[in-house]
């Protein structure tokens, strides 16, 4: 202890405690914010009505913000008449649905526990039977392999880019929303999100943009996400601003924090 | 060296005055020697740092050299062990060579550091400032200087070498003078141009101009752009490569509910809720095209301006100051989306001769 206190009139004190509170701070924050940690459906064996299962898993799951027949309820959730299947698909298989705690994003997140293929087959066939709408696309629909790379990039640009950048880095847009990147989405949700339009997007539906077009997107999103990045950290590869700006910014002031230090006057005690 | 070899070489004038708190040259000039640390003790405004930090700071220097010792030869050993070939084998080399040549050198330049500032003593000093003008011989010397050099180039003796230079001097500086010429009322038709945009036009068979797909150059069904929230970049046919044209006539079409559309929407430019807006922020002119169908705001990535989409794009953040014009839209009778006119008001940024359009517009009845 009294190597410690000793220590507390060092110059580089002040920074250590500036650290440790805020590393203790952190520590609180993921303590507190709560979890999705909803009791997990139990996954019924054998066959059941996938409607009812979905109902049941809805009324546990979505209901405290979509309402109970999920005619939604004002500023906590929307309806989701309509949206059908595609969407349900997206949401739960992205972890965005169900959102830990009301606020401006959808996050991508690690999905619930409850969440697997059966249980969102279930789901989707609940919200499928409340209004129609879009469903999942074929396995041979999302296929990057038979999609056209060139002519997906013309789309991606004329379409995408504008929020989600021309390398699928994501943006910003407003009052705390923003483009996720698109580095993680698998082909069926890049799919799936052109359909319905998730959140803030907007919808391209397949008389917009084909299901062929659509193809082509995948192939050329699918690309980006394959391409290395080589030289290690990719800072969302939008090219040497951000290098620039990472080395003026960090570099720079590491190095005039070195010079200070190096030409410090030491305190001399008198 | 000794102290009197030091004052033989130097003569007394030659010796720079001695800064009030530095060591005598007497005391500074000796490299190495078991009298050192005597001496400067003695002198003023020097502080020893005491021998329990200089033995720290030995150590600490120490160890930073011997960690550049090591690096300096797992530099040498990388070099020997990764050979490069193909772009992984190089991969590795680049970062072994280069992760061992950056500790080397580092820790060399960290040891030094703690040298200095933990082992050498401290000093304080104050310098005093000299007199800043210079004293009358110097000055005059200048002067005549000066005087010699005008006479030696000739410029007083060769008129001809003087007129010409002055001469050359003339049209750079009118240069800028001339070029505020495009500041005048009458000088181009640039600033009618600004106002009109391509969809005024009618096609060549004298038909509304149609909204085709930007990129695909597909014309548009309004009957095939039915999900709200749906939005394209359009662009007008005919033109979908002409720069010049699309720089003013690029569209954002945004489909909504009918009931989503609020008074400053023109209903009547609208097509089954279908909204052409500009795409050109009424800023400075970005694209402003990042559309978010839960709240109707079109976002401009350049200075954030937001628009309301539903509620005729008025402004509801940002720098912009005026709405974005919306083009009056129907269908033909294929059913595809075509342009019955053009925009009420100029698009894009403000300029000098473009005054309030939107007020005129209004005073004829009109919306803007």
């Amino acid at each position: 202890m009294n190597r410690i206190t000793a220590g507390r009139r060092h110059p580089l004190a002040r920074y250590a405690v500036l650290l440790l509170a805020l590393g203790l701070l952190g520590v609180a924050y993921t303590l507190v914010v709560p979890t999705d940690d909803r009791a997990a459906a139990s996954i019924a064996s054998g066959k059941v009505d996938n409607v009812a299962e979905g109902k049941r898993l809805f009324e546990q799951s979505c209901s405290s913000c979509h309402g109970l027949n999920a005619e939604g309820i004002p500023d906590r959730g929307p309806s989701l008449v309509g949206v059908g299947w595609a969407a349900v698909d997206f949401q739960v298989s992205s972890g965005r649905m169900p959102m830990t705690q009301p606020g401006a994003q959808a996050p991508r997140k690690k999905p619930a526990d409850w969440v697997n293929d059966e249980t969102i087959k279930q789901l989707g066939a609940y919200i499928q039977s409340l209004g129609g709408g879009p469903v999942p696309p074929t396995e041979e629909q999302v296929d990057p392999a038979k999609g056209n790379r060139a002519k997906g990039g013309e789309l991606f640009r004329a379409n995408c880019i504008q929020c989600h950048n021309f390398v699928g880095a994501g943006g910003a847009l407003t009052q705390g929303k923003y483009a996720p990147e698109l580095t993680e989405a698998t082909p069926k949700q890049i799919y799936e999100a052109m359909a319905t339009g998730p959140q803030a997007m907007p919808v391209f539906n397949d008389s917009v943009i084909t299901p062929d077009q659509k193809r082509d997107m995948i192939a050329y999103i699918v690309g980006l996400q394959q391409e290395p990045n080589p030289g290690g950290a990719g800072l969302g590869r939008i090219g040497p601003v951000t290098e620039g700006l990472l080395l003026w910014v960090v570099g720079i002031s590491l190095l005039v924090l070195a010079a200070i230090w190096i030409t410090a006057k030491k305190r001399q005690a008198q | 060296m000794t102290d009197n070899n030091h004052d033989i070489e130097q003569p007394d004038d030659r010796v720079p005055k001695r800064v009030v708190g530095t060591p005598s040259p007497a005391a500074s000039t000796t490299l190495l020697g078991a009298k050192e640390t005597a001496r400067t003790a003695e002198a003023p405004g020097v502080n020893l740092q005491d021998e329990k930090t200089a033995k720290k700071g030995e150590k600490i220097a120490a160890l930073c050299f011997t960690i550049t010792l090591l690096s300096g030869i797992a530099f040498i050993a990388s070099y020997v062990a990764f050979q490069v070939g193909d772009v992984e084998s190089t991969e590795i080399s680049n970062l072994a060579l280069g992760a061992s040549l950056t500790l080397a050198l580092l820790s060399l330049a960290s040891g030094l550091v703690v040298w200095v500032r933990m082992i050498m003593p401290k000093y304080k000093l104050v310098q005093e400032r000299h007199l800043m003008a210079s004293d009358g011989e110097t000055r005059s010397y200048v002067g005549e200087t000066f005087l010699q050099g005008a006479a030696e180039s000739g410029i007083t003796k060769r008129p001809l070498l003087r007129r010409t230079l002055l001469a050359a001097a003339a049209p750079l500086g009118l240069a800028p003078l001339v070029l505020l010429r495009d500041l005048g009322p009458s000088y181009s038709d640039f600033p009618e141009k600004l106002r009109h945009t391509v969809w005024g036009e009618k096609t060549k068979d004298g038909k509304n101009r149609r909204l085709v797909v930007e990129g695909t150059g597909a014309p548009i069904r309004a009957a095939d752009f039915n999900s709200p929230g749906g939005i394209l970049s359009v662009v007008p046919e005919g033109y979908e490569h002409d720069l010049n044209a699309l720089a003013k006539a690029v569209l954002i079409l945004i489909k909504f509910r009918p009931e989503e559309l609020k008074s400053g929407t023109n209903l009547n430019w609208t097509h089954d809720g279908i909204v052409a807006y500009s795409k050109i922020c009424t800023h400075v002119g970005c694209p402003a095209a990042l559309y978010e169908q839960s709240t109707h705001h079109i976002l401009c990535p350049c200075h954030q301006s937001t628009f309301d989409a539903a509620d005729g794009a008025k402004v509801v953040f940002g720098p912009a100051a005026r709405p974005l014009p919306q083009l009056p839209i129907t269908v033909d009778n294929e059913g595809y989306l075509v342009a019955t006119g053009d925009f009420a008001v100029p698009v894009g940024p403000s300029f000098w001769e473009r005054g309030d359009a939107e007020a005129e517009v209004r005073e004829k009845g009109g919306h803007a």
